[in-house]
């Protein structure tokens, strides 16, 4: 049979407020355990919240950026359950009446082919402590688990989209999609390794053609783009497995695995769940005026679907080149500066996406934290370009520079002599010496048949570039050894 | 002295015939004295006090006193005090030292009272006679063998027997304006969000309200010129200029128009509290006031969703208490569950536990709509009854209890109990302000006449309690306290 | 609505209230006498009512983004039962 996955996401973001979503305490991560938790945050007796304005502000934007709804009026619900890492007994979320409605994210699988997802909608909500469990003990001999609370409290966006994507690979494309509207925005750092990304998986398959859905296992707090693939991979054999031997997926939570890779049951002798959702009396209803929205509408920065829309109609560069580069902000920037420095779009982008990502993959180093600036980069370019240097010695600039071995492509290209050679006369010079000392290949080619001969070309090309140190231009040197042979056939 | 109202207190203090520290002195030893048996106070932290009051007088010295600088007040133990013990009467909390300080607690030593300490109640302020409470019952100063109210039991029953000129109260479906009458003395719960929550243990969050209780009309006025107002750490406050309150409490009575709403005098009503009630009605018709009967339709549904509504809100605010970072816990937990439900079962009372219980099935699934959404269609209906009666008057007047204090242990039933309630709990549906004002006895025990006023009209409520009181002498009334006499 | 035993446990169970048998066989008489009397509600006709969660129609006050707070933990902590290197115990969580 051929099977169908089915796959939602719940990707909570913690935005990138300096305090808490309902009170006045630092958001910053790596404190000293409980330093940062106030009075509202543990829930002391009689304390109260009120909403933080940025969290509000970081929403809606995302909102604008997803096209969705902005509904006028949101309410914050209490979702009841008992937790140690949960203060007051209740999370303050939204059920009913979230802060983002209805909206829309365009992905862009590895083929350069884009698709759009359905956004189910964002609400805002606090985000719960951290149990730690160490080897703590009560005196009795009894394990214990540690509470810290400094990040109860913290914003969470959680966007809960449809059920729209068909494939691990359309599931990891929509949640860096999201990783790249959310960092554009500037209203998260994104970073998944502290947390401050992660997402809830809903997997089901059915049979191609059906329309129903299949009953969904939900994996949690999957914190990495590869997990979440590797995850639904993992999640659709078990599946499927399950089915064709006859048995039947039950409805469950389950978590990843990374080192077995795999994911298991959370064990469940919990019954079901009832969380009681109400208004929270403490709060009133978020009242959003058009004018505000507006006024975020019209300083939202250039989001990714429409840079890569302005790369690929505006520079003319592929559908592929105009992802790769718009998928960070930062990325994105630092490519147009290359671009504004060389003249050249498709040249920068090669660049750009060639030797710099490479080494810096290499080194495992972010963009942000190039060596090689994008000014530095442009001018190199630039001398490609303008035929000061050929390509192989571009390279060697590029490495030097990598190095910090000069302050520029031109300081390099003097330093080390690399200027191309184009003097005609003098690449004859070395052509006939070359010819001079290759009387076996010179025979050899003028036996071969003709359409054999531009290959045999190559031998006596690398002769000359060695002899002039990689500096000879190899579009000269090619011309005017082909004129020279022929002449002696 | 402490027969002495707030008021004619401060004038003394400020005309210099007796000081700050003399004054808490006297009624330090009178609680020493009389409390034993009242059993008014949970926590009397004398040394503060008197460490307040002299500083209250240094103030006065440098002439720096202001209205209420030096004046004695209690707090219910549902305001948190930093420093100093607060237990909403549970034993939850009976080792709970708050490292903050209430709004409320705040603005009355920023204005310069002395704080006596901290008074009984209800556990978590859930009672209607103040038998709820894990640090005992508190006695009707007028009768021993009555219950003093409650919620706020303890402030009624401290301020009636002068232990403290004045107190707060919280009032969430009655727990000011109940005990005060059951007292003999004043008690305004003011508007819905004109006091600061901040502070104040939570009971029912969309319901409840603090708010002063003392000896007269115009001691409420000057106790709510210091705590009233928008603060910045309650959502829920409103921020809206507050007047001053004692500015319109001699405006004369003449053409008010006041209703008398047919359901507050039905069956049930005992006949001496509707005779008091109907005789204070005619003081206010010889003060040229005019009386009309109307109806708010719904007053039978208001006891209904109030028992929805606030058990659901408390079921989730106590949550909190759960063993883990204040509070009591179990000793000796096999596990988690077992931390909780047993630090929980142990801490909590009967009475918290039976709302609780209420409170968490009806918010569960497959019940949200047939109770929790039914009892807020039904609270908008009721206020809306407010709201169109108050189109045609301008007060509303009714008892704000059907009968007088009940005896101690009488009422086992706990509907019956939350039945008595049937004038006071609409009112905080509402969110309006009321007030009661004490207007005869029944049986030698006080009766009191409870006055609404539409969202904000504290200042007229204040005025029309205060013309009364420039009228009759009800308010002057003093309990005869056995110890005393003996 | 009839009141079963087990909704009483139930009940208790969500509320993490620990409840003898006899306990909860005297709550569910309660609370069945209780909701008896809430469900005087039903027999009023709200159809098209708003529910009212607020007694005013105001709403939700912003505050500025800020750190207001400063580190109070021993304080805070002072009224906790148990806690070790400034982190509260709870007895093993299993995951």
């Amino acid at each position: 049979m051929q099977w169908e996955t089915v796959i939602g996401l719940e990707v909570h973001v913690q935005l990138a407020t300096r305090s808490k979503i309902f009170s006045g305490a630092s958001t910053a991560f790596g404190a000293e355990p409980n330093t940062q938790a106030c009075a509202v945050d543990l829930g002391l007796p009689g304390v109260l919240p009120v909403l933080n304005e940025q969290a509000v502000a970081m929403a809606v934007q995302f909102g604008l950026a997803i096209h969705a709804e902005i509904p006028e009026v949101s309410v914050f619900d209490r979702k009841n359950y008992f937790y140690p890492d949960l203060p007051k007994g209740y999370q303050t979320s939204q059920m009913y009446h979230p802060i983002v409605g209805p909206g829309e994210v365009e992905i862009t699988l590895e083929d350069g082919s884009t698709r759009t997802i359905r956004v189910h909608h964002a609400h805002l909500e606090e985000d719960a402590g951290k149990s730690l469990h160490e080897s703590f003990s009560d005196g009795m001999g009894h394990a214990m688990t540690g509470i810290d609370l400094n990040r109860a409290g913290t914003p969470l966006l959680e966007i809960v989209s449809e059920p729209d994507m068909r494939s691990a690979k359309e599931a990891a494309a929509y949640l860096k999609a999201i990783h790249s509207i959310v960092t554009y925005l500037g209203i998260s750092d994104g970073n998944m390794a502290e947390g401050s990304m992660r997402c809830d998986v809903n997997v089901s398959v059915r049979p191609r053609g059906q329309e129903t859905f299949g009953t969904r296992a939900e994996i949690k707090n999957v914190n990495s783009f590869r997990f979440v693939e590797r995850a639904i991979e993992f999640e659709v054999e078990r599946q499927i497995e399950l089915i064709e031997d006859g048995g039947e997926v039950v409805q469950e939570t389950r978590l990843y695995d990374p080192e077995r890779d795999e994911t298991r049951s959370m064990r469940t002798k919990e019954e079901a769940n009832d969380y009681r959702y109400f208004p929270c009396p403490d709060l009133l209803p978020v009242v959003l005026d058009g004018a505000y929205v507006d006024h975020l509408r019209e300083t939202l920065p250039e989001l990714p679907a429409d840079k890569r829309a302005r790369f690929q109609d505006g520079l003319g560069l592929s559908a592929y080149d105009a992802g790769v580069l718009s998928a960070s902000r930062e990325m994105a920037e630092y490519f147009e500066a290359v671009k504004d420095a060389c003249g050249d779009a498709k040249q920068a982008a090669n660049w750009v996406q060639g030797e710099l990502s490479g080494a810096l993959n290499r080194e495992g180093l972010a963009i942000g934290d190039s060596p090689v600036s994008a000014r530095q980069l442009g001018e190199l370019i630039t001398r490609v370009m303008d035929d000061t240097i050929n390509g192989k010695a571009a390279k060697q600039v590029f490495q030097a520079l990598w190095n910090g071995q000069g302050e520029s492509a031109d300081a390099v290209i003097e330093a080390k002599g690399l200027k191309q050679v184009t003097d005609t006369a003098a690449i004859e010079a070395m052509i006939d010496q070359v010819i001079a000392d290759s009387p076996a290949q010179v025979a050899q080619y003028r036996d071969a048949e003709p359409d054999k001969r531009g290959k045999m070309i190559g031998y006596f090309v690398g002769q000359v570039m060695k002899a002039s140190r990689g500096t000879a231009n190899p579009q000269q040197v090619n011309a005017l050894l082909k004129e020279k042979l022929d002449a002696l056939c | 002295m402490h027969d002495k109202t707030l008021t004619e207190l401060a004038a003394g203090l400020a005309a210099g015939e007796f000081t700050s520290r003399e004054l808490t002195e006297h009624l330090l030893a009178r609680i020493e004295r009389l409390d034993g048996t009242l059993n008014s106070f949970i926590t009397v932290t004398a040394e503060q006090a008197l460490a307040a009051a002299d500083a209250a007088d240094a103030a006065r010295a440098r002439g720096e006193a202001g209205a209420l600088t030096g004046v004695p007040v209690a707090i219910k133990d549902l305001f948190c005090t930093e420093g100093v013990l607060t237990t909403a009467g549970s034993r939850m909390l009976a080792d709970f030292v708050s490292p903050y300080d209430a709004t409320v607690v705040e603005r009355l030593k920023a204005a310069g009272t002395v704080s006596l300490g901290k008074l009984n109640l209800d556990e978590f302020a859930m009672g209607s006679s103040n038998e709820n409470s894990a640090f005992g019952a508190v006695k009707n100063p007028w009768d021993s063998r009555a219950v003093p109210g409650g919620s706020s039991g303890g402030s009624a029953a401290a301020v009636a027997a002068g232990l403290a000129p004045a107190a707060m109260g919280t009032d969430t479906g009655g727990s000011i304006r109940q005990p005060a009458a059951f007292c003999g003395i004043t008690g305004l719960k003011p508007t819905y969000g004109r006091v600061s929550r901040w502070g104040i243990i939570a009971y029912a969050s969309s319901l409840d309200q603090a708010g002063p209780m003392a000896r007269s009309a115009a001691d409420c006025a000057l106790l709510m010129n210091a705590i009233a107002g928008h603060d910045h750490r309650d959502s829920t406050s409103v921020a809206r200029g507050v007047p001053d309150y004692t500015e319109e409490l001699a405006a004369p009575l003449a053409g008010l128009k006041i209703g008398l709403p047919r359901e507050y005098f039905g069956d049930g009503l005992a006949p001496e509290v509707e005779a008091a009630v109907r005789e204070a009605v005619k003081v206010y018709e010889s003060l040229g006031a005019t009386v009309r009967e109307v109806s708010l339709p719904h007053t039978h549904y208001a006891i209904p969703a109030y028992y929805v509504i606030a058990p659901a809100e408390a079921s989730s605010n106590l949550s909190r208490y759960d063993g883990v970072r204040f509070g009591h816990r179990c000793k000796n937990p096999s596990d988690l569950i077992d931390l909780y439900k047993r630090s929980r079962a142990e801490g909590f009372g009967e009475e918290v536990k039976r709302r609780i219980l209420i409170g968490t099935h009806t918010l569960s699934e497959g019940f949200f709509d047939a109770y929790y959404k039914k009892a807020q269609q039904v609270r908008r209906l009721i206020r809306q009854d407010f709201l169109d009666a108050f189109e045609e008057v301008d007060v509303l007047m009714g008892p704000a209890s059907p009968t007088p204090a009940f005896d101690l242990g009488a009422n086992k039933d706990p509907v019956a109990m939350y039945l008595q309630d049937i004038y006071t709990i609409a009112v905080n549906l509402a969110g309006i302000p009321g007030i009661s004002v004490p207007a005869g006895f029944a049986g030698g025990r006080p009766v009191g006449l409870q006055i609404l006023g539409t969202h904000f009209a504290e200042p007229r409520l204040l005025n029309v309690a205060h013309q009364f009181q420039q009228a009759t002498d009800w308010h002057l009334r003093r309990p005869e306290l056995a110890e005393e006499t003996a | 609505m009839a009141l079963e035993h087990a909704d009483v446990l139930r009940a208790a169970h969500l509320a993490r209230l620990g409840l003898t048998d006899d306990e909860a066989a005297h709550y569910q008489a309660d609370l069945g006498r209780i909701l008896e009397m809430v469900d005087r509600l039903q027999a009023l006709d709200t159809e098209g009512v708003a529910p009212l969660a607020h007694p005013l129609d105001t709403t939700q006050r912003l505050r500025a983004d800020e750190v207001t707070e400063s580190d109070q933990r021993d304080r805070f902590q002072r009224s906790a039962p148990a806690v070790e290197q400034g982190l509260y115990l709870v007895p093993r969580v299993v995951e």
